[in-house]
């Protein structure tokens, strides 16, 4: 199935024979559960592999169609899909985190001026007695936020591989959902930051994917805004916002906006 | 070393409402101005195509660059201060037009009561109902005597409003009329009716038709597309001061912006400002601007940095209460005066609220300053019952009923189904100055220049939370009457403390005008008691923030201190009014 996969994918960020191999040797990126089937998932884009029969459940998972400009662990980059699926999940609804190519998303926000918190005033002290009682705890870490994604999802990768002796994104729900709530509540170890505090950066950061404009990578096709009904970039609403019903409308991209404007 | 420049008339710092105010009015007199702008170029077109919330809401691409100069914050005296780290907690405005670029548009006037608060609380329930920390004062002005420059402020803004039914007296009407309603702004006035209340819609300074204002400025008409509040506007269609007062000044050939300009100190002989000092951005160069007048209409934190920096007035001192600069610092904080109230819920209604204006919605006014009687309330002044039609963008807005999980497929549901189900209306309420809440520089952490970073200490009262937590109440009670499923009280609990947040911008004291020099800075022209050629305007010239936004008086303030510069420069100097002593409090 995998290989066949090989000469479609479009990011030509396929598979590697050797590399698969060297993975597989070294056992360092998918710990011990490393498999033909698995790379298989992995290495192929969702959308080509919808209809997969060898698909564990319809679980999505995490694509390969694009390149990445922060995560150079690829394992990283399953955490942080499988983490923001978790949070955003495919539903009757519509797509989840996955399939809206949030990860992708996240990975260019990290690569750029967000990731290093370019504007926040960055001189210390960082107290760290401070870090815990500010509401906003990640804008108070020292590390910046592309370092704490690599701590976060590391710590939950080793919770999960240490509870369940499977990666975090091998994890079945249930269990992910366990690591999860720990992460919520503030009981995942971490060395950079109370765990809460990286739960509400991930789930920000999340949501900001499903939800901001295409052109930043993510809400994929729009359907993050379908979902929610919003309409984007719109130029007026005067001849409508009087309406007694809700008025459905298709969204607008601000690549379409700017185009015509 | 720094190059001195060539002399002008008056130099500005900052180019938002207050800024521009005085450059227009100035320039139309005649005089040669310079404003310094911390921040780059902007003009209508750099807002064209602008509908991105992530760019503008979410990573705040026109607030302050925190990573230069920012404040720090404690909520006690107490404690050490530590540093705003990032725009979620302060959007502080930058560039030309400053945060009068990005806001709302929301345009009030205050009350009578607020400008004489202390004489009419302590004439209608005697001193004793003033709670002891508190520091009400009175303005060393009247409603009365201010009314002419809110509308002439309405005028140049074209403010587009229906007359509120218990408000105070005005010499003429709205230059506009109200904006378009919606079925949730029906809604939330129809319940207000029938409770007795007064809604209306709120004034907005957005506007409901074309307009062209009496210095032939021309606003457009806004088209609802709710790309308001923290972006500038698509369409011109939003009264800022780019294409407002900027543009009068300009036309004037008496103006120029310089951008990317820091100012650093203002330059003094101890009686008389010579002019200021400021850093180009690009270049790292240090320039003085010499002038006859400086005018410092900064954000209420530059302005009082700048005047403690360059050590001008005596800085205020909490456990001695001596000094002036720094005192009465007040706002409408995030957790006690802005962002609360109630949500409601509705299952079988959808509104569409995707669409909207910044100073789209409605309001009432009946438990705001002295509307209500306080003889048995606990707290003074009141608040106002907002339901705001903003328009909610889906990044920012993710709100789903209490007890929902905060992720997973029950949130995704509910998130989703919620989204244009459900409307927030909240109280905005006053907050009233007091001993401990202050200004002054923080001890440890520095700017970008090594200097150190403005300090904010707010401690909250029990009055405070008392008056905050009745106005959820009222809220509350709307919701109800507006036929919500679910309503969600956004509560203050009873030891609610500051919450180190400025997301408002409406901060306000620190440099603040009164009759007497003990505890005001300068007189109601915003002319300076300790220096007559220095004129510090804006919020921080305020004794106390009221529930509405504040906005317009910044602009009326503006208006008149900008009469006084014209006077003073025409004048041999002096103040402009003399300090009264004291009367026996």
């Amino acid at each position: 199935m995998a290989n066949d996969n090989k000469t479609k994918n479009p990011s030509g960020d396929g598979v590697d024979p050797t590399r698969r191999k060297f993975l597989k040797n070294t056992g360092i990126a998918l710990g011990g559960v490393a498999g033909g089937s698995l790379l298989g998932g992995l290495l192929v884009s969702q959308s080509e592999n919808k209809n997969d029969s060898s698909s564990k459940d319809d679980k999505a998972q995490a694509p390969r169609t694009r390149g990445r400009e922060f995560f150079a662990r690829y394992e990283d980059f399953l955490v942080l899909a499988a983490a923001t699926e978790l949070i955003f999940p495919k539903d009757d609804n519509g797509p989840g985190a996955i399939d809206l190519d949030v990860p992708y998303f996240i990975d260019k926000q990290l690569a750029g001026t967000w990731g290093v918190n370019d504007d926040d005033y960055r001189q210390g002290p960082f107290d760290e007695k401070k870090v815990k009682e500010a509401a906003d705890t990640a804008n108070h870490a020292r590390a910046n936020r592309g370092q704490l994604f690599i701590d976060g999802l590391r710590s939950m990768n080793a919770e999960s591989k240490k509870r369940f002796d499977v990666t975090f994104d091998e994890a079945t729900e249930e269990e992910q959902g366990e690591i999860m709530t720990d992460l919520e509540t503030g009981k995942l170890k971490m060395k950079t930051l109370p765990s809460d505090g990286f739960f509400e950066l991930l789930k920000q950061a999340t949501l900001q994917g499903a939800f901001s404009d295409p052109l930043y990578g993510g809400n994929k096709n729009m359907d993050g805004w379908r979902m929610k009904e919003f309409p984007g970039a719109r130029a007026s609403y005067a001849d409508v916002i009087e309406e007694e019903d809700f008025v459905e409308l298709e969204p607008v991209s601000l690549t379409d906006y700017q185009q015509n404007i | 070393m720094a190059e001195e420049l060539e002399k002008v008339d008056a130099v500005i710092v900052g180019t938002g409402w207050a800024g521009g105010i005085a450059a227009a009015e100035l320039t139309k007199a005649g005089h040669k101005v310079v404003a310094l702008e911390r921040g780059k170029a902007q003009s209508r077109e750099d807002f064209i195509g602008a509908k991105d919330e992530l760019k503008y809401s979410i990573r705040y691409h026109m607030m302050q660059d925190l990573s230069k100069d920012t404040v720090t914050t404690r909520s006690s005296r107490k404690d050490v201060a530590r540093p705003v780290r990032n725009n979620s907690r302060a959007r502080m405005g930058n560039d030309t037009g400053g945060a009068s670029a990005h806001w709302n548009g929301v345009s009030f006037r205050w009350m009578p009561y607020d400008f004489e608060i202390y004489s009419k609380t302590v004439e209608k329930y005697g001193k004793d109902k003033i709670p002891k920390n508190s520091r009400i004062q009175d303005w060393g002005i009247t409603y009365d005597e201010i009314e002419p420059y809110y509308d002439k402020y309405e005028k140049t803004t074209g403010v587009s409003a229906e007359e509120n039914p218990i408000g105070p007296w005005r010499s003429d009407e709205y230059p506009n009329p109200r904006m378009k309603s919606t079925p949730s702004i029906d809604l939330f006035k129809k319940a207000g009716e029938s409770l007795g209340y007064h809604p209306y819609h709120l004034p907005s300074g957005n506007m409901s038709e074309q307009y062209t204002n009496p210095d032939g400025e021309t606003i457009n008409a806004c088209v609802y597309c709710a790309f308001c509040e923290e972006h500038g506007c698509d369409f011109g269609a939003k009264a800022d001061p780019i294409v407002t007062v900027l543009e009068t000044a300009n036309k004037t050939g008496n103006f120029e912006i310089r951008n990317e300009s820091t100012v650093t100190e203002v330059v003094h002989d101890g009686s008389k400002a010579t002019g200021l000092k400021y850093i180009d951005n690009l270049t790292g160069k240090e320039y003085i601007q010499p002038a006859d007048i400086v005018v410092l209409a900064g954000f209420v934190f530059t302005n009082n940095k700048l005047l403690l920096k360059s050590k001008i007035g005596e800085p205020y001192d909490p456990e001695t209460e001596t000094g002036v600069i720094g005192r009465n610092f007040t706002g409408h904080f995030s957790n006690i005066s802005t962002y609360i109230g109630a949500r409601g819920f509705f299952n079988d209604k959808k509104f569409n609220l995707a669409m909207g204006a910044g100073s789209l919605g409605a309001t009432l006014d009946d438990f705001s300053g002295d509307n209500i009687d306080h003889s048995d309330l606990d707290f003074l002044h009141g608040y106002e019952i907002r339901y705001y039609h903003l328009g909610k963008r889906p990044i920012a807005n993710n709100d789903v009923p209490e007890g929902t999980p905060a992720w997973g497929k029950e949130y995704k549901e509910k998130n989703l189904f919620y989204h244009n189900r459900n409307i927030l209306v909240r109280a905005k309420v006053a907050f009233l100055p007091n001993r401990y809440t202050y200004l002054d520089l923080d001890p440890t952490y520095k700017d970008e220049l090594g200097d150190p970073l403005l300090r904010v200490t707010v401690e909250y009262q029990e009055d405070d939370i008392k008056r905050a937590q009745h106005g959820v109440d009222t809220c509350e009670e709307i919701v109800k009457e507006m036929g919500a499923d679910i309503i969600d009280r956004v509560d203050v609990d009873d030891n609610a403390e500051f919450d180190h947040m400025f997301y408002t911008n409406h901060f306000i004291g620190g440099a603040i005008m009164g009759e007497d020099p003990k505890t005001s800075a300068v007189n109601r022209y915003s002319q300076m008691w300790d220096m007559e050629n220095l004129f510090v305007l804006g919020g921080s010239s305020f004794p106390h923030v009221s529930s509405h936004d504040p906005t317009e008086t910044i602009g009326a303030f503006a208006y008149l201190s900008s009469e006084g510069m014209i006077d003073y420069l025409k004048g041999d100097g002096g103040l402009l009014i003399e300090p009264k002593e004291k009367k026996e409090a």
